[in-house]
C-alpha cells in the first residue's frame, strides 16, 4: 500500500497542523447523528493522514468524506487553523479522480456540471421547461398519478417544494440606476455594483435577484448585470471537478475586470463563499493568482453592502415573528453573522428571535439533500425542532440551498399554511415601503 | 482482527451498527488529543446502557482482550491510546443527563455527557457544577472523572474529584459496582468513589456518577494585570492569597504565550510584559467588588504595568477566550505541541516558571507557559516537529530537568492530566517505589488479568533520574 504515499496531494503540514484537540466534534452535524469518529472531521483528517502514510487505500476513506456536508463549521470551531475545506476539496478531486462511476451517473454529472451550469442561456431554458410544466396543468397530472415517487433521489420532494419559477422570457435588466442620489456609505458617494446572478439562483429564484436589484436601486445604487457572468464553480469543485471550478473561475475573473464596478454583489452565500476564495483555487496559477486577489476584493455578500448604508430605504411594518437559519458558507467561509440578523430587525413590527443552533448546517450543503437524502432530512427534522421552539412564522436564509431545504422541513414539519421560508432579500423586499419597478 | 466468535458475540451485544472493525474505523480511534502516540485498536463498540457495558467486559474478561474505556479522547496524557491493542468501548452514547436533585443538590448523569451541555443544563437551574476543563466544550463527564480533570476554577472551589460523590463502574470480570451516594458523610470502608476518580480506565469503567452541585453565584468580574517582571507577579499572586481572598480563578501567562495568542485573538493583549495574570472573582455583588478592588490595588503596588478591569460580562468572557485558546493558539505555530503539565506549591511557581525559561535557553527550545497561578499548576508548551529527531531528543532532556526540578519543589508530574503512557515513566519519580508497589498491588486487586487498559501508569522501567545542575 506504500504506493498511496502522498497520493492525495495534500501537503503533510497542512495535516499535521490538526492537533487532535477535538474542537471540532460539537461543532459538526454529522458527528451529531452519526455518533462515531468517523464522521468528525478530527478523524476524516486522521484517514487522509492514513492514507498519506500508506496505512489506508482511499476506498477507506471515500466513506467518511461522502458523509461530510462540507459547512466548514470545524473551521471557525477549530483553534489550531486547519484549513478542513480546501483539505476537503483536494480530497474530493482525488477521490473523484479515481472513482468508476456508472452509466448513469456519469451521464448526470456530465450533463450538469459541464452541458448545463456553466451556460446561462441553456439554464433559462430549464427554466422555461420547468414553467411550462407547472402552467400546462403537466404538473397537476404528473403528481396525481405518483409517478414521481418512484423517481430516483427523492424527486417527489424537491418536486413538490419547487417554487412557482419564472418563464424562459424573464430576464434581468441589464443595467439599473439609482432612484436617490442622496445616499452615501461612510460619508462617500455609493460605489458601483455588478451583481453575480448565480446560475441556479437565476433558474429557480429569478424574482430573488430581481428583488435585489430593486433594493439596490432604491438604496441609490447604479447597478450593471453582466451579461457574460457564468457559474461560480461550486458545485464543481464539491464534487471533486476542480480544473472545470477553475476554468469558470477564470471567465468570471475576466467578466469582473471588463465591467469595471467597485463591487461584485451576490445573494447566495455558498456561490459568494466560492467567488471569495478564487485567490485559493488560483494560488498555483501564474496568470490567473494575482488577478484572482484583486477580484476576490470586489465581491460582496448583498448584506455586507446593505448594513454600510447610511440610510436604508424606506421600510414599512410587518407584524410577524422571524428567525433566521445561518447559511453556512455564509457564515463560516465569508464571516457574514450580525449583518442579516441587522437587517432583519431593521424591518419595523418585526419580532426577531434567534434560532438556537442557527450556524449549525441544515443539511442542504449543496447537493448533499440530493446524495445522502437521509442523513439529510435527519438533520433537517432536528432543526425544524429548534424552529418550531422559536415559535417564528417566517424562517429567513440567505442562500437557495438552504431556502428549498427550509421549505422541506416546513412541508415534513408539518406546518405548510402556518410557516413560510423567505431569502433575505424577498423579506426585505416584501418590505419596500414605495412601489418601485424596474 | 479479532475471531469471528468473538465479534459476532460483540455485535450481538451492541448491534451491528455500533461495531466497528473496517480498517478506516480502526485508525479513527487510534489516538487521542496526545501527540506522537498512535495505535489501532482490534475492534471498537459503542454501547449504550451499563447492561451493554457489563456484556461487553465479560465476554472481554473470558477471552482476555484488553479494553480501552473512551469519552471524547480529548486528554494529553495518551490515556486513550489502544498501546496493546484490543476494544475501545466509547461511552458518547451513555450521555443523558439522569436527574437533578434540587433537595440533596447533586446530578446524575451518564459518562458521555459533554461537560459543557451539563453546565448549560444546571445553570439554567441556578446551579453551579465547577470544574471547567479547557476542553469542556468537547469533553466528556466520564472522561473528566477517569482522568481527574481540573481547569481554571480549581483554585476556589476544587476540582472533579471533589464533586464525585457516587459512580456506578463496570469491573474487569463484568461486575457492576455502585459507590458513595447522595451524602455529606460517609464513612463505610476504603472510599472507593475517590479511588475510581482518576484511575484513567484502568481500574474499571465508569457507567454512572453523581455529582455535588453548588447555588450558582450571582456574579463575576475578570481583570487582568501585566508585569514586567516575572516574580512580581508571583509575589502579587502571594499576597492576595495572604489578604485572605481566594479568586475563582487565578491565571497566568508568560511573555511567549501571550504574544502568540494576541497574534491569534487580537484583543489588544500587551506583548512587552514578562508575565500576565487573569483574575476572576465571583460571589454577591458586593463580595466581587470588594475584592476586586483589592487585587487591583495589590497588583499596581507589586508593580504591574497596567490593569485592566472587565467593565461588562461580555469583556470578561473575552479575557477568559484569551487563556482558553491559549493551547490552540500556541498550536498553530509549530506542527507538533507537546504541553506539560508541572505543578508545585503556590510559593515556588516563580522559581518554576522562570527554571522553564533557562532550561528552554540550554536546550534552544521554544517553551511558552501558562496555567493555573493559584494552584501553582504550569503547563510548560514545547513547539516542535515530531519529524525532527535530534530536536524532540533534546525536548524530553529538558523535560526531564524540568520534572527532577518540580520533585525537587515538592511538586508533582502531572496536576491535571493524568500519567497515561506520557509521564508513566516518570510516576515512580513521584510516589517513590514503595507508593508505586502499592498502586500496582491495587490495580492487580481491581484488574488481575491486566485487561483494562493497559501499558497507561505503569512502565517496567522508570525514566532513569537526571542530575540537574545547580545555577
Amino acid at each position: 500500500m506504500s504506493n498511496n504515499s502522498m497520493l492525495l496531494g495534500i501537503a503533510e503540514d497542512d495535516l499535521l497542523n490538526c492537533i487532535q484537540c477535538g474542537y471540532c466534534l460539537p461543532a459538526c452535524p454529522t458527528y451529531q447523528i452519526e455518533q462515531k469518529e468517523t464522521a468528525t472531521p478530527r478523524g476524516r483528517l486522521a484517514l487522509m493522514k492514513g492514507v498519506q502514510d500508506g496505512k489506508l487505500e482511499i476506498k477507506n476513506l471515500t466513506p467518511s468524506i461522502e458523509v461530510c456536508l462540507g459547512c466548514r463549521a470545524c473551521e471557525a470551531a477549530c483553534p489550531s487553523g486547519v484549513n478542513y475545506g480546501h483539505i476537503l476539496e483536494q480530497a474530493k478531486d482525488v477521490i473523484a479522480s479515481q472513482t468508476k462511476y456508472s452509466l448513469p451517473v456519469r451521464m448526470i454529472r456530465n450533463l450538469m456540471l459541464r452541458k448545463l451550469l456553466p451556460f446561462p442561456q441553456r439554464m433559462r431554458f430549464i427554466r422555461g421547461g420547468i414553467h411550462l410544466y407547472q402552467k400546462l396543468g403537466l404538473q397537476k397530472i404528473v403528481r396525481k398519478t405518483g409517478i414521481l415517487k418512484i423517481m430516483p433521489w427523492q424527486m417527489a420532494t424537491f418536486e413538490s417544494v419547487l417554487p412557482e419559477v419564472a418563464p424562459m422570457s424573464a430576464k434581468l435588466p441589464t443595467k439599473v440606476v439609482g432612484s436617490t442620489s442622496q445616499n452615501k456609505i461612510s460619508g462617500k458617494k455609493l460605489p458601483t455594483i455588478g451583481l453575480f446572478t448565480g446560475c441556479i439562483q437565476e433558474t429557480i429564484y429569478h424574482e430573488t435577484n430581481k428583488n435585489t436589484l430593486k433594493l439596490l436601486k432604491a438604496a441609490g445604487f447604479t447597478v450593471v448585470v453582466p451579461d457574460e457572468q457564468t457559474c461560480c464553480g461550486a458545485i464543481h469543485a464539491h464534487a471533486g471537478e476542480k480544473e472545470q471550478a477553475k476554468e469558470l473561475a477564470r471567465k468570471n475573473i475576466a467578466m469582473a475586470e471588463r465591467i469595471k464596478v467597485d463591487y461584485l454583489v451576490n445573494n447566495q452565500g455558498g456561490c459568494g463563499a466560492m467567488l471569495k476564495e478564487y485567490d485559493h483555487l488560483l494560488a498555483n496559477d501564474p496568470d490567473w493568482s494575482d488577478r484572482a486577489k484583486e477580484f476576490v476584493k470586489k465581491v460582496k455578500d448583498i448584506n455586507e453592502i446593505l448594513v454600510m448604508l447610511e440610510e436604508l430605504p424606506r421600510l414599512k411594518e410587518i407584524k410577524e415573528t422571524v428567525t433566521y437559519q445561518d447559511s453556512c458558507h455564509l457564515l463560516n467561509v465569508q464571516g457574514v453573522k450580525f449583518q442579516p440578523r441587522q437587517m432583519i430587525q431593521a424591518i419595523p413590527g418585526i419580532v426577531y428571535r434567534e434560532l438556537e443552533g442557527a450556524g449549525s448546517c441544515c443539511g442542504s450543503a449543496g447537493t448533499y439533500n440530493i446524495t445522502q437524502y437521509n442523513s439529510s432530512m435527519q438533520i433537517l427534522d432536528e432543526k425544524m425542532q429548534k424552529v418550531q421552539d422559536t415559535n417564528a412564522t417566517i424562517i429567513v436564509t440567505a442562500n437557495p440551498g438552504c431556502l428549498l431545504q427550509m421549505q422541506i422541513g416546513i412541508k415534513r414539519a408539518g406546518l405548510t399554511g402556518k410557516v413560510r421560508a423567505i431569502h433575505i432579500v424577498d423579506l426585505l423586499a416584501e418590505a419596500l415601503a414605495d412601489s418601485l419597478e424596474l | 482482527m479479532l475471531a469471528q466468535e468473538l465479534r459476532q458475540k460483540l455485535i450481538a451485544v451492541v448491534g451491528e451498527r455500533w461495531f466497528m472493525d473496517k480498517p478506516e474505523e480502526l485508525i479513527a480511534y487510534s489516538y487521542d488529543a496526545t501527540p506522537m502516540y498512535q495505535q489501532n485498536p482490534d475492534a471498537v463498540v459503542l454501547p449504550a446502557t451499563t447492561e451493554e457495558v457489563a456484556e461487553v467486559m465479560r465476554i472481554a474478561c473470558q477471552n482476555r482482550i484488553n479494553v480501552i474505556p473512551r469519552g471524547a479522547a480529548t486528554n494529553l496524557s495518551g490515556g486513550t491510546v489502544p498501546l496493546e491493542g484490543g476494544l475501545v468501548v466509547g461511552l458518547n452514547r451513555l450521555n443523558k443527563l439522569l436527574e437533578i436533585d434540587q433537595e440533596n443538590l447533586t446530578a446524575t448523569i451518564q459518562p458521555g455527557l459533554v461537560t459543557a451541555d451539563f453546565h448549560k443544563a444546571v445553570e439554567a437551574v441556578g446551579l453551579f457544577y465547577p470544574p471547567d476543563p479547557g476542553s469542556m466544550k468537547t469533553s466528556t463527564l466520564g472522561g473528566n472523572i477517569a482522568e481527574g480533570a481540573g481547569g481554571p476554577r480549581g483554585l476556589k472551589y476544587g476540582v472533579t474529584k471533589d464533586y464525585v460523590i457516587a459512580l456506578e463502574a463496570v469491573l474487569s470480570n463484568g461486575d457492576v459496582i455502585r459507590t458513595g451516594g447522595k451524602l455529606a458523610k460517609d464513612v463505610a470502608g476504603y472510599d472507593l468513589t475517590k479511588l475510581l476518580v482518576g484511575s484513567e480506565g484502568t481500574l474499571g469503567i465508569i457507567t454512572e456518577a453523581t455529582v455535588r452541585l453548588l447555588p450558582l453565584p450571582e456574579t463575576k468580574q475578570t481583570m487582568l494585570a501585566m508585569f514586567k517582571s516575572l516574580p512580581a507577579a508571583a509575589k502579587a499572586v502571594s499576597r492576595i492569597i495572604a489578604n485572605k481572598i481566594i479568586p475563582v480563578t487565578l491565571e497566568f501567562m508568560d511573555q511567549a504565550t501571550v504574544n502568540v495568542v494576541e497574534d491569534y485573538v487580537k484583543i489588544g493583549l500587551p506583548t512587552d510584559v514578562e508575565a500576565v495574570l487573569l483574575l476572576e472573582q465571583d460571589g454577591s455583588p458586593d463580595q466581587v467588588k470588594r475584592d476586586i478592588e483589592i487585587m487591583a490595588r495589590i497588583c499596581k503596588e507589586e508593580a504591574a504595568s497596567e490593569v485592566k478591569v472587565a467593565n461588562t460580562h461580555a469583556e470578561g468572557e473575552q479575557l477568559m477566550v484569551a487563556r482558553r485558546t491559549a493551547l490552540s493558539a500556541l498550536a498553530r505555530l509549530k506542527p507538533t505541541t507537546i504541553l506539560e503539565d508541572a505543578t508545585v506549591p503556590r510559593s515556588k511557581i516563580a522559581e518554576l516558571a522562570e527554571y522553564i525559561i533557562l532550561t528552554a535557553k540550554k536546550y534552544d527550545l521554544q517553551i511558552c507557559t501558562f496555567g493555573h497561578a493559584g494552584d501553582g499548576n504550569l503547563h510548560p508548551t514545547c513547539l516542535t516537529d515530531i519529524r525532527n529527531k535530534e530536536e524532540i531528543e533534546r525536548v524530553e532532556k529538558a523535560f526531564d530537568e524540568i520534572y527532577e526540578k518540580t520533585i525537587e519543589f515538592g511538586g508533582t508530574i502531572t496536576g491535571e492530566h493524568g500519567v497515561g503512557i506520557a509521564k508513566a515513566g516518570y510516576l515512580e519519580w513521584k510516589v517513590g517505589k514503595e507508593g508505586l508497589a502499592v498502586m500496582k498491588g491495587i490495580k492487580q486487586a481491581f484488574d488481575p488479568y491486566g485487561i483494562l487498559n493497559p501499558g497507561k501508569l505503569f512502565v517496567n522501567e522508570a525514566r532513569p533520574r537526571v542530575v540537574v545542575e545547580k545555577r
